[in-house]
């Protein structure tokens, strides 16, 4: 394993924790993308590019992306 | 989380903070003990034994002539599959399409950012001027991750989302106004349903001049070229077309959704 590989473990065992810790949903919603990055980056040092690709693209993009519109009506409902 | 918050109020059948805390602990031991007990039984780091992988890393550029061995499996070795995969998504964007236009329908009025005298305020002009700077190289890349699907990571997949996301920074940077001239809607659900059909279309030429559907009929090029690996170029180019129409109509519907009901209370409060 070379350090890359652990560094990139340890950033995503220290980030699951920090998206759960989140209370606010905006920030969670932040930080799940946050957390997307992380995973491609952990996929990407294990020689799997393209999972990193999709898991950047769904994880740090289209998920957040679809949890902060929902947020933005919701907030407008509550108003 | 009310840990921290001394005893909490309990109603009556309530479990107490204690109770529960003892049965987290007790199965939080059981299940740390079961987690160790797995991991010691687990390979070695590195270790595989994927006979079927190894076959196919072996195989697939003498025989697809694809560089990328993913790309490979995803379109050809196992390319009903991806058909399967693309076609769940085409349903759930109809579904989405489906419920969120009645909606839409029961609240229809032109959107705040268009209408004069709004009150949201527009992006700042840094904001602007990035997500300005960013379009073109987004396009750009995603063209380049859907039509190098065969030779390096990526395809059609990764590249759709990608495109779909330069939309989403002409709403971040510009204006609604330019966001609906930049997707008209009956177009983009043409895209989708091309991209559908195409894939569709290529299986079936497999039929037609192969053996099989999804048979690679198209000649293989020489491998790390961008025409080659047959048939794989062609359906990465119709999976990023169907994956591109698809997220727009979804950030479409989301973002229409979101900004009907702000306009309705930018209304009520002028």
């Amino acid at each position: 394993m070379t350090v890359l590989q652990i560094v990139a473990l340890a950033l995503v065992a220290a980030g699951a924790p920090a998206v759960v810790a989140a209370r606010d949903p905006l920030r969670q919603a932040l930080m799940a993308s946050f957390y997307g990055l992380l995973l491609g980056v952990l996929f990407f040092t294990f020689a799997a590019p393209d999972v990193a690709l999709s898991s950047i693209v769904i994880g740090s993009v289209a998920l957040p992306t679809i949890i902060l519109l929902a947020l933005a009506k919701i907030g407008d409902k509550d108003s | 989380m009310s840990a921290g918050g001394g005893a909490p109020q309990r109603r009556e059948g309530e479990i107490s903070f204690a109770t529960r805390r003892r049965l987290f602990l007790v199965s939080g031991v059981v299940l740390a003990a079961l987690m160790v007990w797995a991991l010691g039984g687990m390979p070695g780091f590195g270790d595989y034994h994927g006979i079927y992988g190894l076959l196919l890393n072996r195989v697939a550029v003498p025989e697809e002539h694809a560089t990328n061995v993913i790309t490979a499996v995803n379109f050809d070795y196992r390319g009903f599959d991806t058909l399967g995969e693309e076609f769940i998504l085409f349903a759930a964007v109809l579904g989405l399409a489906l419920i969120l236009r009645e909606r839409r329908d029961e609240e229809e009025g032109p959107p705040d950012d268009d209408a004069t005298g709004r009150q949201v305020s527009g992006a700042s002009v840094a904001v602007r001027l990035i997500t300005v700077a960013l379009v073109g190289p987004t396009v750009v890349l995603a063209v380049y991750i859907i039509g190098h699907g065969a030779i390096t990571p990526g395809g059609g997949f990764q590249g759709g989302v990608i495109a779909a996301t330069a939309l989403l920074l002409v709403y971040l940077g510009g204006e609604y106004v330019a966001l609906r001239r930049l997707r008209p809607l009956p177009l983009v659900e043409i895209t989708k349903a091309t991209g559908a059909a195409a894939f569709v279309l290529i299986g079936v030429g497999g039929l037609i001049f192969g053996a099989a559907f999804l048979e690679n009929f198209l000649p293989k090029g020489t491998p790390g070229d961008v025409f080659s690996a047959g048939t794989m170029q062609p359906l990465s180019v119709a999976v990023g077309l169907e994956i591109t129409g698809g997220f727009v109509l979804i950030l479409s519907e989301f973002l229409d959704q979101t900004l009907v009901l702000r306009r309705r209370r930018g209304a009520r409060s002028q």
